[in-house]
């Protein structure tokens, strides 16, 4: 195998005394699909956060595709051109149109003129099976659809590797269907991805490979088969058969689950 | 509830909650009925109509209250505004800078031109200014100098709200922009700043209200014939005849203007609230 697309090495991050990461090594290869699990304030969206340095990593290395992330003088905004993010709010641009979403971004970083980026524009929309949405607003689509905008925007970038931030889960359950959708025709596609994510089934399906966090470690890194299918350790066990079976969990006391809150 | 609430309570007091209710109401009107009696009893309504309502007078006054008074107006307000606006923007991007000392300055800015009256600003810039830098011109005359007392006064108020407006924008939305490659100017300029805006578009409009009026301060700063205002007009015409009238017109004149501006403002807040996602 070629040098990985992204390579995390010895990774720390803490939030004031609130130690997050705890020492992260991940490689990531060329179209490989990896999905990360694991419960809430594990700090795997932290994880995610420090590839593209929209958090600042507070010890160790990121690289993707080479080139290091977290060098001081490096040029961030570059690096960010080649890496698409997806948000589990979406953060759609509210004030522009489902195809200015798409073209300012293409104009203003990429300098692409305005036919060209119309054109790339028009392509992603209909690879995420919106081009009939093209001159909507935001605020009128559902949670669905706009996600599969901001997959678009991203795409219209021309990113090699994209990152998913729990792209489902503020979406309703009926809705999630497209979103993954999507997301598994890219992965098809060769595309390098960092999903972020509690389904289960979309893990098992298409990863490549699932990563299981809690406390901000790595505890499990394998196959769907053996990490969702046969875990070896007791917390991966444990978070499977709660995410799996909710109704049957018990009343517990504080456990891990409470370290690292990252996020309100 | 009304019926728990008799039962619970002993029934020598009397009134009932809902009796209490209906006896405060008829008593705070029969209170307002009283104050517009009294009013229109006592004062000296022939006085008052001789001395503020001259039709003839009124008369008079046209077309040169619009055409002269009111357009100056207009034109001292919106030039203020804009460099209000203008310099505003600097000073709410200062406060939000990561270098210490821009926002120390802005801060200073900000606490002290809110802090003085605007009367102060005016004869600051029509003595002071010309003393500091002895030979140069503030550009445009009058008009320059109104603009730029102004503009120093509303900056200062509409710096705070530019910067409220910007905070209010979601911490995801520049995310988003640095995620896809925007450095953090380019997504202020084409992100942030577009929806602030649009946040802050009703306390801006009030600021204009404001700032209309206040440009009736003008006359400290001595005017000639042809750049008077809608208050300096009415005055001087008000002295000249010796009768009141004048003053009454030109403040019609500036509800003419800020009636309508205050209800579209109006319909712009009801309009937001909607719009909140």
């Amino acid at each position: 195998m070629t040098r990985p697309e992204i390579e995390v090495r010895g990774l720390h991050k803490s939030f004031g005394d609130n130690e997050v990461l705890r020492g992260i090594d991940l490689e990531i290869g060329q179209g490989e699909v990896v999905c990360v699990i694991g419960p809430s304030g594990s700090g795997k969206s932290t994880l995610l956060r420090c590839v593209n340095l929209l958090e600042e990593p507070t010890k160790g290395q990121v690289f993707v595709g080479g080139t290091e992330v977290t060098d001081p003088d490096v040029d961030i905004d570059a690096v960010r051109r080649r890496i698409g993010m997806v948000f589990q709010q979406f953060n759609l641009f509210p004030h522009l149109n489902v195809t200015e979403n798409l073209t300012l971004p293409q104009r203003r970083v990429l300098r692409r003129d305005k036919e060209t980026a119309a054109k790339i524009a028009a392509e992603n929309l209909a690879r995420v099976g919106l081009a009939e949405k093209a001159d909507a607003y935001p605020s009128s689509l559902s949670g669905g659809q706009q996600q599969r905008v901001a997959i678009a925007r991203a795409l219209a970038m021309g990113p090699e590797v994209m990152l998913f931030d729990e792209p489902t889960s503020a979406l309703d359950p009926e809705l999630v269907g497209d979103v993954l959708a999507v997301m598994r025709r890219l992965a098809r596609e060769g595309m390098t991805m960092m999903v972020v994510t509690h389904e289960m089934t979309f893990a098992r399906e298409v990863a490549d490979r699932v990563v299981f966090m809690d406390g901000g470690v790595i505890v499990e890194d394998g196959s769907p088969e053996r990490v969702i299918g046969d875990p070896q350790h007791e917390r991966t066990r444990h978070f499977l058969s709660r995410l799996l079976d909710p109704a049957m969990a018990e009343v517990e006391e504080e456990t891990s689950d409470q370290v690292g809150k990252s996020e309100p | 509830m009304t019926d728990t609430d008799t039962t619970l309570q002993p029934k020598k007091k009397g009134l009932t909650r809902r009796q209490k209710r209906s006896l405060s109401r008829g008593v705070q009107y029969a209170v307002f009925v009283a104050a517009v009696i009294a009013f229109a009893v006592t004062a000296d309504w022939d006085r008052l109509q001789n001395q503020f309502a001259q039709a003839d007078l009124a008369r008079q006054m046209f077309p040169d209250v619009i055409t002269l008074a009111l357009k100056n107006t207009v034109l001292y307000t919106l030039s203020g505004f804009v460099v209000g606006l203008v310099l505003g923007m600097v000073i709410a991007l200062m406060r939000l800078s990561s270098v210490g000392p821009y926002r120390w300055l802005a801060g200073v800015y900000i606490e002290i031109f809110r802090g003085l009256p605007a009367l102060l600003i005016f004869i600051f810039v029509g003595v002071a200014v010309p003393l500091a830098f002895p030979g140069t011109e503030i550009p445009g005359g009058t008009y320059g100098k109104v603009a730029l007392a102004l503009g120093l006064v509303s900056a200062a108020y509409m710096a705070e709200t530019i910067r409220a407006g910007i905070q209010a924008v979601p911490k995801g939305q520049m995310e988003a922009a640095r995620s896809l490659g925007f450095s953090p100017a380019k997504a202020m300029v084409s992100i942030i700043v577009p929806q602030a805006f649009r946040i802050i578009l009703p306390p801006l409009t009030n600021e204009l209200v404001l700032l209309f009026k206040d440009s009736s301060l003008v006359l400290f700063l001595g005017v000639t014939l042809e750049e008077r205002e809608l208050s300096k007009f009415g005055r001087d015409l008000a002295s000249t005849t010796a009768n009141s009238t004048p003053i009454l017109v030109a403040g019609l004149c500036y509800l003419l203007v800020t009636i309508p501006l205050s209800f579209v403002v109006r319909r712009m807040e009801s309009k937001a609230q909607e719009a909140i996602r």
